[in-house]
C-alpha cells in the first residue's frame, strides 16, 4: 500500500507540475467551453424544457473530450517510461505490477476529473442568468460528474492498455483514440439499431454509452451503467496487467 | 552472491547470451567486458530480474530470479544502461521517491537519503532538477539510487559511459570504494577501468563467457612471462655474452639505439620478474644503464585477442 501511495503521489506531481498537464487541462477547458457556447447559441433559437445538464452531454463536444481526452492523459503512463528507460528502474525494484497499474489509473483518472471541473463554472453560469434553479441541483450535477467519472474510467483504462503496449507516446494515443472511436461507434450502433429480441442486438445494446450518459445527466443512476462501465474498465485494466506480466513470459 | 547457470536468452531468432555459466562471491567486484552486442546488458538485465531468461537459472543470495522477484529485488542495486532517471524531480525527491519504492519507511527513507547524498557527493546539487545537471553529476545520483536500500549487490551497466576523465575518476572513486561492503558487477567495454576496479574479469563475447580470471592471472596466462625491457650501453659481445650466462632469461633480442646503448628485449622463464637480475648484472660489469621497464601484455591485448573472430570457436 505504501508503495502505491508513493507512485501515486508521483504520478499525480507529473500531471500536475508538468507544462503538459496544464495543456491537457487548458484543451479540456477550451472544449467545455466551447460546448457551453454552442448549447447557449442552441437554446437562444430552441427554448427547450429539459434540465441543462442533459442538453450537455448530447453535444458533439463531450463526446470529443472523452475521445480526445483520454488518449492524450493516459499516453505518457507507460510508454513514456519505456521510452526513457525509467519502466526498467522502475520495474526493478520489489514493486508489483497491480500496484503500479492501480496508481496510474488512479492518478490518470483524477487528472481527467480535475479537467472536468471547469463544467462546474458553466453550470454556475446557467444558474445565474437563468431560472433554471435544476443546473446546480446536487444530485443532477452528482448524476452528471458520476458519468463522467464512469465513463471516462472505460476511457482512461483503454488508454492505459494502449499505453502500456506500446513504445512511444504517439504510438500510445493513436492506439487508445482507434480503440475509442471503435467503441464509440460500437455505441453509436446500439442507438441506432433498431430494437429487437435478436441476442446480437441485445448484445450491443449493452455498449448504448448515449443513453447511459443521458440518464446520469438526468440524475438517474441506472445500476446497468454502472456495472457496465465498471466491468469494462477493470477488464481493460486485467489486460493491461497481462501485457506487464508478458514481459516476463518466456 | 550471484550464481549463473546455462543461461540463455534468444530474442527472436537470434541468441543474446548462449548458455554462459559463472559465479560472483560475496564481496568481489566483477567486471564483465566486452564489446558492443556482446551480451552485457542482456545478462544483466536478467541478473537483475527485468527480463526473463530462455532457459538456465540465475540465483542472487540463494534466492532464484524468476521465482523469488521480491527478494532479489531487495537486494540488489541495478544502474541499467544510458542511466535513465526522472528529469523533471529534484535530487533528493527523486532518491526518496526511490528509496520508498525500494520498500524503507519514511524515516529510514530520509536517512539513507542523506547517507547516499554525502556518500556521492551530491550535497551541493541535492535541490537541484535532474534534468539540467551535468551528465557527470547524473551518474551520480543514478549511483544513490542503486546504493539508497543498501543492498547486497549492485549491478552498474556502463556506469562511465559518456563521461569526462576528470568525471570517470571520481565515478571510479564511487566504485571502488563501495567494495567490502557489497558486491559489484560492472560491465564495461573500458579496458583500463576493469584494470583499476576489479578483482576479476569475466570476458564475454558473441553471447559468451570466454574467460574468467584475476586481471594478472589474465595477464599472467597470455603472455606467459612478462618481457622486460632493458637499455644498456655496453660492447655488444660482452652483453650478448652476459645475457647468455643469465639463469633467469629464457628469450632475448639485442638491437642498437641511439650511442653505445642497446635495446634488449628479454623473456624470464615461468613469469619471473627478470628486473633485478637485469640491474645486478649492469652493475657487476660496471654498464649504464638507462632504461628498466617490464612491458606487460595489457589487458587490451588479451581483450582483442579472446575477442578476435576466429580465435575462438564462436559456435
Amino acid at each position: 500500500m505504501r508503495v502505491f501511495w508513493t507512485l501515486l503521489r508521483r504520478e499525480l506531481a507529473s500531471f500536475f507540475l508538468s507544462f503538459q498537464g496544464y495543456v491537457i487541462i487548458a484543451a479540456m477547458t477550451l472544449l467545455v467551453g466551447l460546448s457551453f457556447v454552442v448549447l447557449v447559441a442552441g437554446v437562444g433559437n430552441d427554448p427547450f424544457t429539459e434540465p441543462v445538464t442533459e442538453m450537455f452531454y448530447s453535444t458533439f463536444y463531450f463526446w470529443l473530450i472523452l475521445l480526445l481526452g483520454a488518449p492524450v492523459i493516459t499516453m505518457r503512463l507507460f510508454a513514456h517510461e519505456k521510452a526513457s528507460g525509467t519502466f526498467e528502474t522502475l520495474m526493478t525494484t520489489p514493486v508489483g505490477d497491480l500496484q503500479v497499474v492501480a496508481a496510474k489509473f488512479t492518478a490518470a483518472l483524477s487528472f481527467y476529473m480535475v479537467s472536468w471541473l471547469p463544467l462546474m463554472g458553466c453550470l454556475l453560469v446557467v444558474r445565474h442568468f437563468t431560472s433554471q434553479t435544476a443546473a446546480l441541483d446536487p444530485g443532477t450535477v452528482g448524476g452528471v460528474y458520476l458519468g463522467i467519472l464512469l465513463l471516462g474510467a472505460v476511457f482512461i483504462s483503454l488508454g492505459c492498455l494502449a499505453s502500456a503496449m506500446s513504445q512511444t507516446q504517439v504510438m500510445s494515443a493513436i492506439i487508445s483514440f482507434v480503440l475509442g472511436v471503435s467503441l464509440f461507434s460500437l455505441a453509436y450502433l446500439a442507438k441506432s439499431a433498431p430494437v429487437n429480441d435478436h441476442w446480437q442486438t441485445q448484445a450491443i445494446s449493452t455498449f448504448n454509452l448515449f443513453d447511459q450518459m443521458h440518464d446520469f445527466a438526468r440524475g438517474a443512476v441506472d445500476s446497468r451503467a454502472v456495472v457496465f462501465s465498471l466491468s469494462t474498465t477493470f477488464f481493460f485494466l486485467f489486460l493491461n496487467l497481462r501485457v506487464l506480466e508478458s514481459r516476463r513470459w518466456k | 552472491m550471484i550464481e549463473v547457470n546455462h543461461l540463455t536468452k534468444r530474442y527472436g531468432g537470434r541468441t543474446a547470451v548462449n548458455d554462459i555459466s559463472f559465479t560472483v562471491a560475496r564481496g568481489e567486484i566483477v567486471g564483465l567486458l566486452g564489446p558492443n552486442g556482446a551480451g552485457k546488458s542482456t545478462t544483466m538485465r536478467m541478473l537483475s530480474g527485468f527480463l526473463p531468461g530462455t532457459s538456465g537459472s540465475v540465483r542472487i543470495g540463494g534466492f532464484d530470479v524468476a521465482h523469488e522477484a521480491d527478494a532479489v529485488r531487495r537486494r540488489i542495486g541495478y544502474m541499467p544502461e544510458n542511466n535513465p532517471l526522472h528529469p523533471e524531480m529534484r535530487v533528493r525527491e527523486y532518491l526518496k521517491f526511490r528509496a520508498r519504492l525500494k520498500g524503507l519507511g519514511w524515516r529510514e527513507s530520509r536517512r539513507r537519503v542523506q547517507v547516499v547524498i554525502e556518500q556521492c557527493g551530491l550535497g551541493d546539487v541535492c535541490s537541484r532538477v535532474i534534468g539540467q545537471l551535468s551528465k557527470g553529476y547524473k551518474q551520480r545520483v543514478g549511483l544513490a539510487d542503486a546504493l539508497v536500500h543498501e543492498p547486497e549487490l549492485i549491478i552498474l551497466d556502463e556506469p562511465t559511459i559518456g563521461l569526462d576523465p576528470q568525471q570517470i575518476r571520481s565515478v571510479r572513486a564511487l566504485i571502488k570504494n563501495l567494495a567490502g561492503h557489497h558486491t559489484v558487477l560492472i560491465s564495461t567495454h573500458i579496458l583500463p577501468e576493469v584494470e583499476m576496479m576489479c578483482g576479476r574479469v569475466l570476458i564475454m563475447f558473441g553471447g559468451k563467457v570466454l574467460a574468467s580470471d584475476t586481471p594478472e592471472n589474465l595477464q599472467r596466462r597470455m603472455s606467459g612471462g612478462s618481457q622486460v625491457i632493458a637499455e644498456i650501453a655496453a660492447p655488444e659481445p660482452d652483453l650478448r655474452q652476459a645475457l647468455d650466462q643469465l639463469m633467469e632469461v629464457e628469450r632475448w633480442d639485442v638491437s642498437p639505439t641511439d650511442g653505445a646503448f642497446f635495446r634488449c628485449a628479454l623473456t624470464g622463464s615461468n613469469g619471473s620478474d627478470l628486473r633485478p637480475a637485469i640491474y645486478q648484472m649492469a652493475w657487476r660489469q660496471g654498464w649504464m644503464l638507462r632504461e628498466l621497464t617490464r612491458s606487460r601484455y595489457s589487458l587490451e591485448d588479451i581483450y582483442v585477442q579472446v575477442t578476435q573472430p576466429g580465435t575462438e570457436d564462436l559456435e
